[in-house]
């Protein structure tokens, strides 16, 4: 737990699979892909190709279509890599099944797009009597979704093919508008829609750099997890994206606009895994205040309770860990013990001294890293180090004999803590279980629901601990060590990075890590800044880095959170 | 870009050129898969198809309890088994099969099961090398039905799946029942024993553009570095297998004895718990009976089936502490010598296993039923879950194979490599392979005990 480039390795695979008193159950998803590396092949070179993810995907289609154009469908799901969906869109590609799916959903798109009641606004034109084919009409359509669609110009080539399908299509099936279906369906199953395939352009400064177009789509998935919008995109038709001062201008324009805040939301998304909420269950009998709709609204709550604090109020990063204004509604109200008048959303401040401060009390964090019938201190101690201090934890021994450490109906240990102590006992688990259990152990007084509680079988919850040295009493006091402690800004910078490029990190990216952290420091540690020094930086628009990625000792090589 | 419309205004021209379709060469060119060889040989032919799939269920058994004392037929059936007794003429049980480790760590509830299906074992499956030996199966079996596999995953989550391309591709499972129904049986189904036939232009136009897709490979492929390039080439050959399925809607489906279009399944309930064992049996049961009909109406002549994760996710609805966590804290106990809860958890598995066997057999085929033409491979990820063994990972083998192979025995691997299984399955099914596995996995050996 040192600096930024020490991180500890272990032994790489990070799956902490059957550890601790806790985990065992989570191992359900103990084969899940969502884990860790790919082959070693895959990492020693800089990938140019990343597929879209499904928010992405849907992004673009309302953005084009508008929002009244469903995608129904099920995607193939996103694969995480060292710990973030983004990296593993350079590693995925479409399977067979996934390929189907994709073709079923690109259809469904397009006939919504060319029904009678779509067609005026999103077509806008119909064969004319000296074109009774619609060949003119067909290439308006593509020059203008073209353009959107592939997030740069169609080729005069592809431009052909997709007036020529629509023609043959047209005649095959008896129907103008179903032609032009078809060579949208095709176009929504390409290579270039589906995937972000860089193309190279001009050198700056002795860089590589990709050409404008792929500029615009960096920028664009970055800060708003969106495809470039029209002016984006006019902008790369001018060139503008080539010149820093002018990309300067356009990435203000673009931080200041209401989009940012889904750029920041869908990065913190990935980041802190809350699309695994989508896939909590927790048993209805235990934890009877606990639903799938309480799931969603509390990942929304953290993603609302974020952007609040690091987009509207341009705030510092550290205060995550220690804010008691957090967002709130009906739903979430009764778990948290708050009542809530309002509908819809609002936000609530927890008085000082309340238990429930920072990130790690909500119940995002908290139900989503323990069992379906109880907590874990274990996975949660884990999640917070490989997910907030970017450390790799190892799996456990084979054979381990939880026996005592798991009997929940113990006479004598009647705490998590009690039986986790025991487990501290053995010298070969206690080299991982010192690593998590601490920092699970101060949000004990939170249940597997999130909800608070201060007893256990009858007994006190003990939260001490000690983080970096130093004596902690309960989770709002582990957030405010984390508030002082530089390890979680370096896993920050370090993970934004890696988001941004979609990639693992290599050793050629040290110099501009280390100087996103130095900048990040000297600006207050406000996301917004970290956000656009890397938009700012040369690095961020290179096409494949001059040396190859190859794997830095002491660096996170594998997977951040495991499987559980 | 230079566009070669040739191929596609080929095809076109047969739907334009008047009213009956007469689709030739277009329609032989997508019969013929990567390797040349004829998709749709023994469709409509006299041999009724042989199928393949896998069974998988997380967290084992209790040896003592599980593994009969009798070798060969008539293998008696100890307390863990008992529920396979109105299936066991179909199914072998095979025993004392082993995963080396070679000196690797034993990764729970990975090492076992990525060893059983690629043939080595990895710390994850990320970090697999090859195809599952159920993937070389399907790209021999597969290409003369609409989906080469079905992958499924009774526990509702899609990315439950033990079907991998290679690390960073899995095949991603079809989750829910409705989802299962919807995709066999939705507007692409045919039914084979319609009374006539008449080619919809709509696949023909939907295969067109997807040529028109094929057709950008090569230009792109030379853009890109090698993994870039290999990814882009799966993605490619994704897009050849569904032309070549499109293509196949266009011909008149062989007749299928046995297959009935069933009715679509009630939706599940939003609450329901799949975690709870009972809901998973119902939810398990009513897909693997979609599956059969599906196999019976050569919708797919390759399947994997997952039951529960591995490490099961399974508990009983109301406890604290599910079947994972059970098998690890659960004390012996010492009047009967085993984990009595645990144990009662493995007898429900083997109900589930039971169950799916059972629905295969339902279904009648030609002189005997589906599963006389069908070889499923069940497997666990551990054989005594208690401590991650995988040593003996339970195997268990039914159907007939279409003659090929003798059910109903008891094979006793004696520290022999797992591999074994996965080797025979593929000699059985006809990929052409005489060793596999890796390491001290590696064998030339299958069980020559069971092939007929």
């Amino acid at each position: 737990m040192k600096g930024t480039f020490t991180m500890k390795t272990g032994r790489g695979i990070a799956i902490l699979l059957a550890a601790a008193a806790t985990v065992p159950l989570v191992l359900a998803g103990a084969d899940r892909p969502s884990i860790a590396a790919v082959p070693a092949s895959h990492a020693d070179e800089a990938s140019t190709v990343r597929r879209i993810t499904e928010p992405q995907y849907r992004r673009a289609i309302t953005d084009i279509f508008g929002a009244d154009i469903k995608v129904v469908g099920r995607f193939e799901p996103d694969l995480r890599v060292d710990g973030l969906l983004a990296v593993g869109t350079s590693a995925v590609s479409i399977t067979s099944g996934g390929l189907e799916q994709y073709e079923t959903i690109a259809r469904n798109i397009a006939e919504q797009v060319v029904a009678p009641d779509h067609r005026a606004s999103l077509i806008g034109c119909t064969p004319a009597a000296a074109d009774p084919a619609g060949s003119a009409c067909a290439g308006q359509v593509f020059d203008r979704l073209g353009l959107r669609m592939l997030r740069r110009p169609l080729a005069p080539a592809e431009r052909a093919a997709l007036v020529a399908t629509t023609l043959e299509s047209a005649r095959a099936l008896g129907d103008f508008h179903a032609g032009l279906a078809a060579a949208l369906t095709g176009l929504l199953t390409s290579p270039d829609f589906l995937f972000r395939i860089d193309r190279p352009g001009a050198p700056e400064q002795g860089r590589r750099m990709v050409d404008g177009w792929s500029k615009a789509s960096r920028l664009s998935f970055f800060l708003w997890n969106a495809p470039p919008d029209e002016m984006l995109l006019a902008a790369a038709a001018k060139g503008e994206l080539d010149r820093p001062e002018a990309r300067a201008r356009l990435v203000a324009t673009m931080i200041a606009s209401p989009r940012f805040a889904d750029g920041v939301r869908a990065f913190f998304s990935d980041f802190l895994h809350l699309d695994d909420i989508d896939l909590l269950a927790k048993d209805a009998r235990i934890y009877p205040a606990f639903s799938s709709a309480v799931a969603a609204d509390a990942r929304e709550q953290t993603l609302r309770t974020i952007t609040d604090l690091l987009v509207d109020r341009q705030g510092d990063y550290r205060d995550l860990f220690t804010t008691r204004r957090i967002a709130m509604n009906r739903t979430l109200g009764p778990l948290y013990d708050v009542p809530v008048a309002e509908r819809g959303w609002t936000f609530h401040q927890f008085p000082d001294g309340d238990p429930r401060a920072g990130l790690f009390t909500q119940i995002s964090f908290l139900a989503q890293h323990s069992h379906p019938g109880r907590t874990s201190p274990t996975l949660r101690g884990k999640a917070i180090q490989e997910i907030l201090l970017c450390e790799t934890i190892p799996a456990p021994p084979a054979n381990v004999n939880f026996a005592v450490v798991q009997d929940v109906d113990n006479p004598t240990l009647k705490t998590t803590r009690a039986r986790l102590q025991a487990h501290l006992d053995d010298e070969e688990c206690a080299s991982c279980h010192k690593l998590t259990d601490p920092m699970g152990l101060a949000l004990e007084k939170f249940d597997g629901a999130g909800q608070f509680r201060t007893t256990e079988h009858g007994e006190a919850i003990d939260t001490t601990g000690s983080f970096a040295d130093t004596h902690f009493d309960g989770a709002a006091a582990l957030g405010r060590l984390f508030q002082r402690n530089p390890q979680p800004i370096d896993c920050l910078v370090q993970s934004t990075w890696r988001y941004a490029m979609g990639r693992r990190l290599a050793a050629f990216d040290k110099p501009v890590v280390a100087r996103l952290n130095a900048d990040f420091a000297g600006t207050g540690y406000r996301m917004v800044d970290l956000i656009r020094a890397i938009a700012l930086s040369p690095q961020f628009y290179e096409y494949e880095p001059a040396s190859p990625p190859a794997r830095m000792a002491g660096w996170p090589a594998l997977a951040t959170k495991g499987a559980m | 870009m230079a566009q070669d419309f040739s191929r596609r205004g080929f095809m076109l021209k047969g739907i334009l050129g008047g009213a009956s379709v007469t689709l030739g060469l277009p329609i032989l060119d997508a019969m013929l898969n990567e390797n040349g060889t004829a998709f749709a040989a023994t469709l409509g032919g006299a041999p009724l198809p042989v199928r393949f799939g896998t069974w998988f269920w997380g967290c084992g058994m209790i040896p003592a309890r599980f593994e009969p004392k009798s070798d060969g037929a008539n293998y008696d059936l100890p307390p863990q088994l008992a529920p396979i007794e109105p299936v066991r003429q179909h199914v072998s049980v095979l025993t004392g099969f082993d995963v080396m480790l070679d000196g690797k760590g034993n990764l729970p509830h990975i090492s076992g099961n990525t060893a059983a299906r690629t043939g080595a074992p990895a710390d994850t499956w990320q970090a697999i090398e090859g195809p599952t030996f159920d993937m070389l199966i399907a790209d021999q079996i597969g290409g003369g039905s609409y989906f080469r596999s079905l992958e499924l995953s009774a526990d509702g989550n899609p990315r439950t799946s033990h079907s991998f391309r290679n690390g960073s591709s899995m095949n991603a499972t079809i989750p829910s029942a409705a989802e299962l129904y919807q995709r066999i049986f939705g507007p692409d189904f045919r039914d084979p024993n319609a009374a006539s036939f008449t080619p919809d232009p709509k696949f023909i136009v939907r295969r067109s553009v997807l040529s028109g897709v094929s057709e950008q490979r090569a230009a792109l492929l030379a853009r890109v570095g090698s993994a870039d390039r290999a990814r882009l080439d799966q993605y490619f050959t994704s897009v050849r297998e569904m032309e070549g399925k499109l293509a196949l809607q266009l011909q008149k489906p062989p007749p299928a004895e046995a297959c009935v279009r069933p009715d679509a399944p009630a939706p599940l309930r939003a609450s329901a718990d799949l975690t709870d064992f009972e809901t998973r049996k119902a939810n398990h049961k009513l897909m693997a009976e979609l599956l059969a009909m599906a196999l019976a109406c050569n919708q797919t002549r390759a399947f994997n089936m997952n039951f529960s994760t591995a490490a099961s996710d399974l508990r009983t609805a109301g406890d604290t502490t599910g079947y994972h966590q059970t098998t690890h804290e659960e004390l012996i106990d010492r009047s009967v010598g085993y984990q009595r809860v645990v144990d009662s958890f493995a007898v429900r598995n083997m109900e589930a296993w039971a169950e799916f066997v059972a629905a295969m057999a339902a279904i009648r085929e030609g002189d005997g039923s589906l599963l006389d033409n069908m070889l499923i491979v069940a497997h666990s990820d551990v054989s005594y879950a208690k401590n991650h063994d995988v040593a003996g990972i339970p195997v268990m083998l039914a159907g007939r194979a279409g003659g090929k192979v003798k059910p109903g025995l008891h094979v006793r691997g004696a520290g022999e490599p797992i591999t074994r299984v996965g080797l025979t399955a593929q000699q059985l099914m006809g990929v052409p392979v005489d060793s596999w596995g890796t390491d001290a996995m590696r064998t030339n050996r299958p069980i020559n005990e069971i092939i007929a």
